[in-house]
């Protein structure tokens, strides 16, 4: 299945259910998508503070370099994560997350990808991610 | 210092399944001895990460394993604290097999007064057949004396 990037982001976006539990939306202005996510309590791991969880921040990491390849690759299915590090600078507030994908390689097999997550100000990221995808074959 | 079993074990209980996104997942407590930790994580429809095969999400394997480790270090250290990720890594060998749920096992292997290091592995049925393996650190807040 092929078709313009914001068919292709919407379609991912709606086919996930993990990606609706997460309650996680995003915007394409070009060939630039941002990740949003909104807070809720469900997303909370410390409540004393409270924080989001940091598989949550992880989660969300990994599902914004998923949904930057579904619209760069043009396929609707999901590709295959092989591995991803995380790296937590700050705690995740109660409040609206953003993350942004930079695809550093996408070869025939193996994408490389970065993301950077913040809340308030883009440059105080809250955490990073670097991972490797295996990419499914959109003729398949 | 010598704490109760019972102690860790109700702590590590709570702990496990406590959290709003720990409640929200399912989680269910497994096992808890010294320095390693235990949860699962049933299968649900909303939790599926690929609607072509039904498989559970990854982003679900990220926070139990990051929780686990959490368990894993709280029976490490023998008592209630809380920790903050630093950093993890996760490798997933295969995918987790259709409408199947993940256990987690994490290893506190060393911890020092403000760090503490772990390293946790992901199956769905056979725990000789791994889904993911993680190694984190973490830096621990120790409730002052």
């Amino acid at each position: 299945m092929s078709g313009v990037p914001e068919q292709q982001l919407a379609a991912f976006l709606q086919r996930v259910p993990y990606i609706r539990f997460l309650g996680m939306r995003a915007e394409l202005n070009g060939d630039e998508m941002t990740a949003i996510l909104p807070f809720a309590d469900h997303l909370v791991g410390n409540t004393h503070l409270p924080a989001l969880h940091g598989g949550v921040i992880g989660a969300f990491l990994e599902a914004t370099a998923l949904a930057q390849l579904s619209v760069t690759q043009g396929s609707a299915k999901v590709h295959k994560t092989i591995d991803i590090t995380v790296e937590y600078l700050r705690p995740g507030r109660a409040q609206t997350t953003y993350a942004r994908a930079d695809l550093r390689k996408v070869g025939r097999r193996v994408a490389n990808v970065h993301v950077e997550a913040w809340q308030e100000a883009r440059d105080h990221p809250i955490a990073f991610l670097r991972g490797h995808f295996l990419l499914s074959d959109p003729t398949s | 210092m010598s704490v109760d079993p019972e102690f860790i074990r109700q702590a590590s209980e709570a702990m496990a399944s406590n959290a709003p996104q720990a409640q929200a997942l399912g989680f269910r407590f497994v096992s808890v001895e010294p320095g390693r930790g235990s949860i699962q994580v049933p299968w649900r429809e909303d939790l599926v990460g690929d609607p072509d095969t039904g498989v559970i999400a990854g982003g679900v394997v990220t926070s139990l394993l990051d929780h686990t480790c959490g368990m894993a270090i709280i029976s490490a250290a023998q008592g209630f604290m809380s920790t903050a990720t630093l950093d993890l890594r996760i490798d997933y060998m295969r995918a987790a097999a259709p409408r199947a749920g993940v256990t987690a096992m994490a290893h506190c292997y060393k911890l020092t007064r403000s760090i503490a290091f772990v390293r946790a592995e992901a199956w769905d049925t056979d725990p000789s057949d791994l889904i993911a393996t993680a190694q984190g650190a973490f830096i621990i807040n120790r409730p002052a004396e």
